[in-house]
């Protein structure tokens, strides 16, 4: 496959501006079984965190604890500059406005149609006008092409229609912010890769600072190595000349047993030595 | 032994909170009103065929019995007055907090253990809501409000099933039958029979919510959740019974 231009290295990037998220040795166990072991991590503005490893390395977890779901029990999780590890849920619900995030399997509500759950989020902030919501509603869910299912119950959609819904639903409030939990998990090819165009999109259009927790190699390849062309609408290689750029950087991060095990860029990844990380070189 | 015993208290002090939010967040906003209302249908008037069934056939048997038992007394006269009291007193609120039990508390803890394991509950609070407020204090509203209602209709119907029995069978005339029913009721017997159920309504919602909201191991988890509330939620209401009766007793009330 083609081999990008080397980016920065990690470890000096954006040292000036303040990350998006940022984690310092954080610490988590579960009934004295450690779950999260010292983990820290920066994820610039704009930037694209990619999550490798096996189930239970505590990928998901990472994503609760960005989220406020859970606390750690040592450490600090920075969002956008502010601690939210000793703020009360009031105070996390603030900061959780910025952030949208995908579940695995959607999560939608099952009890309530697709308006009602796209527009949840919307009432839950005290809008009240519901020409405004409607609107809000119609708008995202025309940028997930998912606009005639308006007025469907989730359990009458396919898996990569949930999961689209799924992610109109965690952007109806204009996150600044994307946590993807396995978007793509058990999806065919072929739909897992409009899921990667959308998160893409609103990566490469927004601005939005992403974190994909992923299995599929393919995903980080394309997360990578793809950036979204407003003319062309429609994914295009990175790194060519003239063509537009991402805006932030893609950095991966492998777990292993709730610790972070590789820590660095598509390039980084391919220099590694060990030889338990070759599997997550495409 | 010694961390099973951690875990029963853990178990009880995480009830109790339970309780004390869902108290608190009736009397504080924000309340989600239509989530009450969807409960109260669910709960009250999705109970009220059972309750009234289970209700006038736990009546008529109860009138046939006591008619046959009285009957060795020659007192075939006090079968009023016996379906009256055992009716208010024990068997009305009783099992129709069973009854709703076996309805409700499975239904909550199967419906909010789904969710759980579904992420949906994570959902709620990556958005910003309360589950607390928004599955618990409507399904603890909901029961709170609709328990004495099915308790007072559970009551009458019951002692029309007497009534029937009394007629059909023991040969009572109507007012053989409903005038001693009505005059060995007296006020404390009627409170005593209306407070049960909010006690019961307390444990058939909160057993619900507390197992659902516990559930851990994907669906075979919500089935036993669902399973245990059931079972814990029954046998608390029969404990709690006898408990609240001695104490009114105690107290001289009854």
């Amino acid at each position: 496959m083609m081999v990008p231009p080397a980016e920065e290295p990690f470890s000096k990037r954006d040292q000036m501006s303040t990350p998006a998220i940022e984690m310092r040795h954080v610490s988590l166990a579960f009934d004295e079984k450690p779950v999260i072991d010292d983990v820290s991590f920066q994820v610039p503005p704009g930037g694209t965190l990619i999550l490798l490893g096996a189930t239970g390395s505590g990928k998901s977890l990472l994503l609760k604890l960005i989220l406020g779901l859970l606390k750690p029990d040592r450490g600090e999780i920075l969002i956008e500059g502010q601690d939210i590890v000793p703020l009360p849920e009031t105070a996390l619900n603030a900061i959780r406005k910025r952030m949208g995030i995908v579940f695995q399997e959607g999560a939608l509500f099952d009890s309530l149609p697709v308006y009602e759950n796209v527009s949840y989020r919307l009432r839950e902030d005290g809008e009240r006008d519901e020409a405004k919501i409607e609107a809000r509603v119609r708008e995202v869910l025309g940028f997930v092409e998912m606009e005639h299912a308006i007025d469907k119950m989730p359990a009458e959609l396919s898996g990569g229609m949930r999961r689209r819904v799924a992610i109109a639903r965690a952007i109806a409030s204009a996150p600044s912010i994307m946590l993807y939990d396995s978007p793509t998990a058990g999806l065919d090819p072929i739909t897992a890769q409009t899921i990667n165009v959308l998160i893409i999109k609103l990566r490469d259009l927004q601005g939005v600072t992403s974190v994909v927790v992923t299995h599929r190699l393919q995903d980080t390849v394309v997360l990578t190595n793809f950036v979204y062309s407003a003319e062309r609408k429609a994914l295009v290689p990175a790194f060519t000349d003239g063509g537009p750029r991402r805006r932030g950087p893609v950095l991966f991060q492998i777990m292993r047993e709730g610790r972070v095990a590789f820590q660095g860029t598509q390039e980084e990844l391919a220099r590694a030595a060990d030889p338990s990380l070759q599997r997550f070189v495409a | 032994m010694q961390s099973f015993l951690k875990r029963k208290v853990l178990a009880v002090q995480d009830f109790v909170y339970l309780f004390a939010y869902s108290f608190r967040n009736l009397v504080s906003p924000p309340r989600y009103y239509a989530d009450m209302l969807v409960q109260m249908d669910v709960i009250g008037v999705g109970s009220l065929p059972i309750v009234l069934l289970t209700g006038f056939f736990t009546g008529a048997v109860l009138a046939l019995q006591s008619y046959r038992s009285l009957a060795r007394f020659g007192e075939v006269a006090l079968t009023g007055q016996v379906v009256a009291l055992s009716v208010v007193l024990e068997l009305g609120p009783v099992l129709t907090a069973i009854v709703v039990a076996g309805r409700n508390s499975s239904g909550i803890a199967s419906e909010i253990g789904s969710m759980l394991v579904s992420e949906q509950i994570d959902a709620l609070r990556a958005m910003g809501t309360d589950p607390q407020r928004k599955l618990v204090a409507p399904r603890f509203f909901a029961t709170l409000l609709t328990l004495p209602l099915l308790t007072v209709l559970a009551d009458f119907i019951a002692l029309l099933g007497g009534y029937l029995i009394a007629f059909s069978t023991a040969h009572l005339s109507s007012k053989e039958y409903w005038v001693p029913a009505y005059q060995s009721l007296g006020p404390h017997d009627v409170v005593q029979g209306l407070l049960k159920p909010f006690v019961f309504a307390v444990i058939i919602s909160l057993v619900g919510c507390y197992f659902g909201l516990r559930t851990t191991g994907g669906t075979e988890g919500v089935g036993r959740a669902t399973t245990e509330a059931v079972v814990v939620a029954v046998v608390l209401i029969f404990v709690l019974d006898f408990f609240i009766t001695r104490f009114l007793i105690g107290i001289g009330f009854a």
